[in-house]
């Protein structure tokens, strides 16, 4: 049982660092970006590539990954995205859509369907065991590896979210935009800014999960969903809400398949459905939110 | 006066030009060939295509007077796809044959389109063993679930292996494999403890495999489609499964030769049951692996690219041996008499095709992962011959 709550917690902070970028831009941007998935899948990929071609070590290609997928999303940004901030959602959707179908494509085309491994370095690939029988907690080293760099990213992300003046801007930017604009904060940058790094976490998630999730072209597709309840039910108004809902996302998921496996990956859905029903804005929100 | 013998000469010829697509209609012969080229079953659809144009590259592409024209479109391995592209096939490029089919609910989509036109249908790859009772017109050159399932559970009491946890695909082949292989299992004196099922889409092993730890068998029997077979491979060993004494017992698709050298060494020694391996000791499988991989840069020949290029053998063998007038091209009818009770010896050893149910009979080996010239391979160790499908009701 430890060892289930220990999978579900590695899963959940997987989880949580390829949401956190998509939670941030829909409450900062106000722009359902459906492609987010695609970053991830970018990231994952350049890992496998650098590798596989390169030879390049794990450890390395995480950063790279990291960086190469926050290249690709201030370039999109600042291109691609940027026209359609104000315009109905919908077409935003239609628009992310179009763009998740064209990457899970070229992808596909490059570099075939099947399903990419990564060969992890021998220091991450062993099990630890502590305690026996009906408590005993395995920890795969991998997992363990997980579950430090996303709580470490986490500590970053909440210290530069409070802490920093550009942690103190992007709020402000979320609160109020035209405010914001007004009292001087150059609010372009701060999506541009918050774009790349929110991407740069999802290629950095797509890299780790690459072992535990599976890397194929249609991983944007397959994972949206996940990342989408997240966000639905942690709110976009901090980051401590989809990293709660993650993790329990992750635990319900694991838990549920390993005790009741017919019912498998429908106990995540029915869990969603329960908490919208309850708080329909999502579990933390914080009340002086406003849309801009 | 030139003008006129210009547009004179100009009628004529372009009356002749009309005329001669309307007699290479006659001559060609067409086979639709449909494969999931993208998606997760895509590399079924490239090793089948690959296998299938290497069969014409190797034997011509005329048959009889017939040329034979290929004409391959991808599903995507969703079913309403395959049928309305099978639709579209018999309908507007009015096809010979259908052959492919990748997933046993594309097979069993097209069936009534089969019956209704009274085409032939070949399976390369689908292997639920209802699918041939779906249309009296389906051919399959694969292979069945249950014929390689009840292999290991004979093979399994007999190597101390008693309690078994099965962990198999949620889908047809999967629930037949699990089926046959407990029914096999329980006559034999063995037991099957647990039977888990995990779900097609977004396939996560890891709590299904804890599962297994939890329930400490003394094999793990394990079927999940080609390409899923890393993921469970990874998690077994990741969670220390072999350590703790628990064998992995699989159905060839987990030890797929597309996918195995990939798996890195803690795959070694896994015993499989499968109809075909890359490293089978025979002249012709031999000259099959070497010309696939020429053809196609290297690549390892899998147990699809066999069943592609056998079923293009029986279309090929059915077109020339088939009972027609004249020069006409045979029909559906005549085709498919022609396609029963062909005998041949294939890259996998020798098949049958059975005039009764057109379902494939064939050897069934068992193998163990093994290195091979610094590459892995499923090394044969032993063969059941002649195994019919046990799992078809009629």
């Amino acid at each position: 049982m430890l060892t289930i709550l220990f999978d579900g917690v590695a899963y959940g902070m997987l989880l949580f660092i390829l949401a956190v970028g998509l939670a941030v831009t829909m409450g900062l941007m106000n722009f359902i970006n459906l492609a987010h998935g695609a970053f991830a899948m970018a990231g994952g990929y350049i890992t496998v590539l650098l590798m596989q071609r390169l030879g390049v070590p794990f450890l390395v290609c995480l950063p790279l990954a990291f960086l190469g997928a926050a290249l690709m999303g201030a370039l999109l940004e600042r291109t691609l995205y940027r026209p359609m901030y104000n315009k109905p959602h919908l077409d935003q959707v239609l628009f992310s859509i179009g763009l998740v179908f064209m990457a899970v494509a070229s992808v596909d085309y490059f570099l075939g369907s099947s399903q990419q491994n990564i060969h992890l370095p021998v220091w991450l690939k062993g099990r630890t065991e502590i305690g026996s029988d009906a408590f005993m907690l395995g920890m795969g080293h991998y997992r363990l590896f997980i579950i430090a760099v996303c709580a470490a990213l986490t500590v970053a992300l909440q210290y530069v979210l409070t802490k920093t003046r550009f942690g103190s801007r992007l709020r402000a930017s979320v609160d109020d935009q035209r405010v914001a604009a007004g009292l001087g904060i150059n609010v372009n940058l701060v999506f541009l800014s918050t774009f790349a790094v929110g991407s740069g976490l999802a290629g950095l998630g797509g890299a780790l999960g690459a072992e535990v999730l599976g890397l194929d072209p249609t991983f944007p597709l397959k994972f949206m969903v996940y990342f989408l309840i997240v966000v639905a039910v942690g709110g976009t108004s901090s980051i401590t809400g989809p990293l709660l809902a993650a993790l329990l996302l992750g635990i319900a998921d694991v838990a549920g398949k390993y005790y009741i496996p017919k019912l498998g990956a429908f106990i995540v859905y029915s869990l969603m459905i329960a908490i919208l029903i309850w708080r329909p804005q999502g579990l933390f929100v914080r009340k002086a939110a406003k849309s801009s | 006066m030139k003008r006129r013998q210009f547009t004179a000469a100009a009628l004529a010829a372009t009356t002749f030009a009309a005329a001669l697509p309307a007699l290479a209609q006659d001559n060609t012969f067409k086979i639709g060939l449909i494969l999931p080229m993208t998606g997760q079953q895509a590399s079924t659809g490239r090793q089948i295509e690959a296998a299938a144009r290497l069969y014409m590259a190797q034997n011509g592409d005329t048959v009889a007077g017939k040329k034979i024209q290929l004409i391959v479109k991808d599903d995507t391995s969703l079913p309403d796809t395959t049928r309305r592209l099978a639709q579209e096939l018999v309908v507007n490029d009015k096809v010979n044959v259908l052959a492919g089919f990748g997933i046993t609910p594309s097979a069993l989509a097209t069936a009534p389109i089969a019956t209704q036109s009274k085409t032939p249908l070949v399976v390369m790859a689908a292997a639920t063993s209802s699918i041939t009772e779906a249309s009296p017109y389906i051919v399959r050159t694969s292979f069945t679930l249950p014929q390689v399932s009840v292999a290991l559970a004979d093979w399994a009491p007999k190597n101390g292996i008693k309690k078994v946890v099965t962990l198999v695909s949620d889908y047809g082949p999967g629930i037949d494999a699990e089926k046959f292989f407990k029914e096999r299992l329980t006559f034999n004196g063995g037991q099957v403890t647990e039977a888990l099922r995990v779900p097609m889409r977004n396939p996560d092993f890891a709590p299904f495999l804890q599962k297994v730890r939890d329930l400490k068998p003394d094999a793990m029997f394990v079927f999940v489609p080609s390409g899923a077979g890393a993921a469970v491979m990874k998690q077994f060993l990741e969670r220390g499964m072999d350590k703790a004494g628990i064998k992995m017992i699989a159905t060839g698709d987990v030890t797929d030769d597309d996918q195995l050298n990939d798996m890195g060494d803690g795959a070694l020694g896994v015993v499989s049951s499968h109809h075909y391996s890359a490293a089978h000791p025979s002249a012709t499988n031999k000259k099959f692996v070497e010309a696939f991989g020429k053809a196609n840069k290297g690549l390892r020949p899998n147990f699809m690219a066999v069943g592609g290029y056998d079923g293009m053998r029986v279309i090929y063998e059915a077109l020339r041996t088939a009972k027609t007038t004249g020069k006409a091209t045979p029909t559906g009818d005549a085709l498919l008499a022609a396609m029963k009770g062909q005998i041949f010896e294939s890259p996998r050893g020798p098949i049958f095709i059975d005039a009764q149910t057109r379902d494939v009979v064939q050897n069934v080996y068992l193998r163990k992962v093994e290195k091979k010239d610094g590459q892995l391979y499923n090394i044969e160790f032993d063969v059941i011959k002649d195994v019919k499908d046990p799992g078809k009701t009629r």
